[in-house]
């Protein structure tokens, strides 16, 4: 029981992650049928922002605000640079041009500050152990479980009781009705890209505070992880995007404690069938809404 | 025909293409003040084109586009509908998941300008007993009827001066479309200009000072709405005698 107990710790703490990437990814694709693959190097550029913000000699908590600053402008500025000229064209043209600038960043981090792990200096209070009972959980991953909770409620309070969250819920159902109250598209698209930004900027700081470095790859692969979990979630749907999340976390924690040390090299495939195996009985993800992406 | 200053909306040689198909091939319009008129034509004959352009929302061209002493050419629609003209787009278009109240709130959200947005409310609210008592549930779970009261009501929050309404009747039962069109009366009784979009010509005639008929992007008819009530074309291909 008490292992399970600390699984279930274990996988709560791996799947918030994936519940806030895949939050992001879903805010943006709610509103303008974007799947931002770039949101990875969003996590990517956090990194590097809090790495040289302590090199520079910033206290933790602030080098933590640098990266989330961060995170939320590189967002911002990406929907700008990249995707306002495309907005309203094909799926398939917002795709690729995602790819591109998820592409472009990533040589520029390879070539500008370095292909190799740079080491980020986490303070050491950090890499505790609690002991709650007979649980025994790290500190980070307790701060993961809480930051992902409190994001989460957050992100729900926005959307619910301001004016800008009503907006976004509503151009997630209907853009150009949207416009018709007198909103601004750019504006209502300009605050999905700062949140998701925000997402991916407290999913950055979590990652690398669990493992120390930071390199020109470090959101690639949880970012795809994010996109399956939103596919398990219905692309589009936010609760689903974080249902997702938890999901999939679960699946790979338990995965990860439960099947023999010779298939472990494959739990990833095991996660992904798993994954396959939930869309054959739902394809349109677990908690699916209709999206209608019209401009 | 028309004096120039006492027209609200007008337009001159409007087009709307999407992509090869030329939806609205050249159309002049003009609304007043305080008239309310109808636009009628049959499926596919660019009515909702019409509207769309006027917004802002569908692809336009126009030799002349005027509401309100302001040019339209190019204003996106969050611009147009912040100068005083709104849709009620057709199929109602209601935000679902978002409670009446919140539905109303958005119509409101950029307004506080135009008018006293609590005032605005509070006469909707007793104009429509029904959204009052709804206020708390989701828009998607209310009847035909009362998401087209709320539709409507949502554009009320921006307090229009030209309200463009597609279709409201549709789809709706006889007794609730009735209720509708002495709605569009009362709101033109209280100083609303309207342009109306229906398929339900009679009622539309009865209603409105003017009217066009639409085919196939061209304005086929047009004039006094006792004059197209009368007229041979309107009554045989519309009003069945
Ligand atoms: N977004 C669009 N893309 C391409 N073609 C369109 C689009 N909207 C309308 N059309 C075409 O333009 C023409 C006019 O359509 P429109 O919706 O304006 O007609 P309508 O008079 O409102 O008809 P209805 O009574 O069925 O609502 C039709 O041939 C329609 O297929
Ligand atoms: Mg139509």
């Amino acid at each position: 029981m008490d292992i399970f107990l600390q699984q279930l710790l274990n996988a709560l703490s791996l799947g918030g992650t994936y519940a806030l990437l895949a939050l992001g990814l879903a805010v943006v694709f709610s509103i303008i049928g974007l799947i931002n693959f770039a949101h990875g190097e969003l996590m990517t550029v956090t990194g590097y922002a809090v790495c040289f913000a302590l090199i520079w000699g910033l206290p933790f908590p602030l080098a933590v605000i640098a990266g989330l600053a961060v995170a939320m402008t590189a967002a911002f500025l990406m929907e700008r640079v990249a995707f306002r000229p495309v907005r309203g064209a094909s799926g398939t043209t917002l795709l690729l041009t995602s790819f591109a600038v998820s592409a472009i960043l990533r040589v520029l981090f390879q070539n500008l500050i370095s292909a190799r792990p740079i080491p980020v200096a986490i303070p050491a209070s950090l890499s505790g152990v609690v002991t709650i009972g007979p649980l025994h959980l790290g500190m980070i991953q307790l701060i993961s479980i809480i930051v992902t909770l409190a994001m989460l409620l957050g992100l729900n309070l926005f959307l619910h009781r301001t004016m800008a969250g009503r907006a976004m819920r509503a151009a997630a159902e209907d853009f150009a009705v949207l416009r018709l109250m007198g909103l601004r598209a750019n504006s209502v698209v300009a605050t999905a890209f700062a949140i998701s930004g925000l997402l991916a900027g407290v999913a950055g700081v979590l990652w690398v505070a669990q493992r120390g470095s930071v390199d020109p790859l470090m959101g690639a692969l949880p970012v795809l992880k994010a996109f399956i979990a939103a596919i398990i979630g219905g692309l589009g749907s936010l609760s689903g995007a974080v249902a997702g999340g938890f999901l999939l976390g679960f699946i790979e924690v338990i995965l990860q404690a439960y099947l023999p040390e010779s298939l472990l090299p494959y739990r990833d495939a095991f996660a992904i069938l798993l994954v396959i195996a939930v869309l054959l009985f739902r394809p349109q993800g677990l908690l699916a809404r209709k999206t209608l992406v019209k401009l | 025909m028309t004096m120039p200053d006492d027209s609200l909306l007008s337009i001159e040689g409007l087009t709307v293409s999407y992509g090869a198909v030329e939806a609205v091939r050249g159309i002049d319009l003009t609304v007043r003040r305080g008239e309310i008129v109808t636009l009628l034509g049959a499926n596919g004959a660019g009515k909702s084109s019409t509207l769309n352009a006027l917004v802002g929302l569908a692809p336009r061209k126009a030799k002349r586009m005027v509401f309100a002493g302001t040019d339209l050419t190019g204003l996106p629609p969050e611009t147009i509908v912040r100068r005083g003209m709104t849709l009620v787009p057709e199929g109602r278009r209601v935000f679902s998941s978002l409670t009446v109240e919140e539905n109303l709130m958005l119509g409101g959200a950029k307004h506080a300008a135009r008018g006293n947005p609590a005032q605005v409310k509070a006469d909707m609210l007793e104009r429509f007993p029904i959204l009052a008592e709804r206020l708390h549930q989701k828009a998607g779970s209310l009847s035909g009827g009362e998401q087209q009261m709320l539709a409507i009501g949502r554009a009320l929050m921006s307090s229009p001066d030209l309200l463009l309404l597609d279709e409201p009747s549709l789809g709706l039962a006889p007794q609730v479309v009735d209720r509708i069109f002495d709605l569009i009366g009362n709101l033109r009784d209280r100083g609303l200009t309207i342009l109306l979009v229906e398929q339900n010509v009679a009622q539309s005639l009865e209603i409105a000072d003017r009217g066009y008929v639409l085919a196939n992007g061209r304005v086929e008819l047009q004039g006094s709405a006792e004059a197209l009530r009368s007229s041979p074309e309107i009554q045989d291909a519309y009003l069945g005698a």
